[in-house]
């Protein structure tokens, strides 16, 4: 198996004044090269944080407290900060939330691409804006040399969310970390933005980690999923395997709690709240929640095991098949 | 039975200022309008949810405004309980505002940082009825119970709340009145999935106890399919199709109701995708097209489509504005 990102028992706590947060508590995530992998949770699950450690900006008063991030086999933690510079925007690139604030107001959009070309690759002037034009292109931005020339307020959200995309792609990243890239987009605007990740994905071999609260969207795109419940990876799988036979309660509980378009079924919310992360209990994070709770559960942390070789669940009330870690 | 909110031929309309306007207005050209809202009519009965779904720019909140009376329209009617709200003046609307309330989309920002809990619910009271301390006292703690919140969260404020809480503290200042009418606009899409779920049973249970009617604006279909009874679908400035809600997932009939429906995402990984895809994107209201407002960018426009195109009902119920449908 072609393993591009190897995240190992990674914790990241925040110092603040009222005490320590403990963002990520001890999460391993994997993503293969050429797949996309949704990393999904309710606000405050440590998705954002995960994808910060990745790119090394965890900084203080936050602190990597343990953990390996391997990305093509090397240790991130291992780069002098040039390298990781080089990483950044390069093998792996991100796209966030808000498209608009994301790019530079005073700076073209095409100009914002081309810099980037001339940066990483060293093109000329005249080769970047070229690029530029056939990224935007690829991208579905119709009438390109225009586009090229407009500042960010002149476009809108979803073709600002299109450029977004085009400069993650401008370095042929390995690695595209998309964080909630459709929240706050129109529907049928962050179908297309979808559409486009998926495709893209499939045409240029980039891997994608998608960050987002919405089950749904992994569904549309994603090829794996791991679910992260108040800084703890709590179940990972192939998205189908994940809503058809979802083995960790919360994992269960978040695919009955979402309103569906598809079909006639009575929403169930999830019972109780995220657990405050400062002073966070012992033991599994979502015993507090959980209608399964054995007395361990608020005592050890359980450890992920494999039910297939794909698929691994971190629940002491798990009692189906198991396969011994490799 | 008569609807208590009626809105008729309901239109908004925002002059352009500024140097562009002005240089236009000597050149003797006709000013230029913004049509938010351009001739929308609908019916809500006591107790009814109504979702007018649209995407970002259709006018839909700016109905909503009109309704509350935030703005003034430019023309058409509002009846609340027979009364023509629209031509009401400032003073002859307020006791008005006892019986309709507003919920707004963002939790955070529509309560004020200085106030505790206790006091943002007091505040209707306060200003819409004539409860004394005691009775204001009651009622505070009478809501803040029927939306979910202990009592220990009453003096709390806004940043010791969680989103939800504080979504439920938004809530609860709009039923303290007892209203009858309630406009909810986009309350749940600043919510995380879980707090979503249990935002719209909450608001089921109170529609059902207090008889309540809702105004639902939104552009999660997902929600409006849990909480309407019926649909409108804006664009544009106009409503292009109202249905039962079921019948309306069921089989939408407007291309653009068809298009919204089909790129909802779909929790199901072997779900079948068979998207209906509109061209562009939205354009600007100052340059709708002349005839259905869509043609531009439906895939199925004909000649006959540049001829203005109204409301009209083809089933009991079922109004669609679409030459084809």
């Amino acid at each position: 198996m072609s393993e591009l990102l190897e995240v190992t028992d990674l914790t990241v706590h925040f110092r603040t004044e009222a005490g320590e947060v403990e963002a990520v508590d001890h999460a391993d995530l994997e993503v293969r090269k050429g797949e996309v992998v949704g990393l999904v949770g309710e606000s405050g699950s440590g998705k954002s944080v995960t994808s910060f450690a990745v790119l090394r900006l965890i900084r203080r008063p936050g602190q990597v407290k343990s953990g390996v991030i391997r990305f093509n086999g090397v240790d991130l933690a291992t780069l002098s900060e040039e390298q990781m510079r080089r990483i950044r925007g390069g093998k792996i690139a991100m796209i966030s939330q808000s498209p608009r604030t994301a790019l530079n107001p005073v700076i073209s959009v095409g100009r914002q691409i081309a810099r980037l070309f001339e940066l990483h690759d060293g093109a000329s002037a005249a080769q970047a804006r070229r690029r530029t034009i056939e990224m935007l292109t690829l991208v579905g931005i119709p009438d390109p040399e225009r586009r090229a020339q407009q500042y960010a307020h002149q476009l809108s959200g979803g073709m600002c969310q299109r450029v977004m995309i085009a400069m993650a792609l401008a370095t042929s990243p390995e690695l595209l970390i998309a964080d909630e890239p459709t929240t706050g987009l129109d529907v049928s605007i962050a179908a297309r933005i979808l559409d486009l990740l998926r495709d893209l994905g499939e045409r240029t071999g980039t891997a994608i980690l998608l960050i987002t609260h919405d089950l749904a969207v992994v569904a549309e795109v994603c090829d794996r999923v791991a679910v992260m419940h108040a800084g703890q990876v709590v179940e990972s799988a192939p998205v189908r395997t994940l809503f058809r036979e979802p083995a960790h309660p919360y994992t269960q509980a978040l695919v009955k709690s979402i309103p569906r378009v598809d079909r006639e079924v009575a929403m169930e919310p999830i019972p109780g709240s995220v657990p405050s992360l400062l002073d966070p209990p012992a033991g599994c994070r979502y015993a507090g929640r959980c209608d399964r709770v054995l007395p361990i559960c608020r005592i050890e942390r359980p450890v992920p095991v494999r039910i297939t070789a794909d698929h691994s669940v971190a629940c002491h009330a798990w009692s189906g098949p198991r396969e011994p870690a490799r | 039975m008569n609807p208590l909110v009626e809105v008729r031929d309901l239109r908004m309309h925002f002059p352009i200022r500024g140097l562009d306007a002005l240089a236009a207005r000597l050149r003797g050209e006709a000013p230029t309008v913004v049509r938010a809202v351009d001739g929308v009519s609908f019916d809500i009965a006591a107790g009814e949810t109504l979702a007018l779904v649209g995407e970002s720019g259709c006018g839909k909140s700016t109905v909503a405004r009109c309704i509350l009376r935030l703005l003034s329209p430019t023309s058409g009617s509002i009846r609340y309980d027979g009364t023509d709200i629209a031509a009401l003046d400032e003073q002859a609307v307020k006791p008005l505002r006892r019986s309709i309330q507003m919920v707004y989309q963002d939790p955070t920002a529509s309560l004020n940082p200085r106030l505790s809990a206790r006091r943002t619910v007091e505040e209707p009271l306060l200003l819409h009825t004539r409860l004394g301390a005691a009775e204001r006292r009651a009622r505070v703690e009478e809501v803040m119970h029927e939306v979910g919140l202990g009592s220990d969260l009453l003096d709390r404020y806004p940043h010791e709340l969680s989103g939800g809480q504080r979504q439920r503290v938004n809530i609860a200042r709009a039923i303290a009145t007892r209203p009858r009418f309630v406009v909810l606009d986009e309350p749940t899409s600043a919510l995380d999935v879980s707090l979503r779920s249990r935002a719209i049973l909450l608001l089921e249970s109170l529609r059902e106890r207090y008889g309540l009617a809702y105004l639902f604006i939104s552009h999660d279909l997902a929600t409006v399919k849990y909480l309407a009874r019926r649909v409108a679908v804006m664009y544009l400035g106009k409503i292009v199709e109202v249905a039962q809600t079921r019948e309306l997932f069921a089989a939408p009939r407007h291309p653009y109701t068809r298009a919204l429906i089909s790129a909802i995402p779909v929790p199901d990984p072997d779900a079948r995708r068979d998207r209906f895809v509109l061209a562009g994107e939205i354009p600007s209201p100052t340059d709708a097209p002349s005839g259905c407002s869509l043609r531009g960018r439906c895939p199925l426009a004909q000649p006959v489509c540049a001829e203005p195109v109204p409301l009209r009902e083809v089933a009991p119920g079922r109004w669609i504005a679409c030459h084809l449908a």
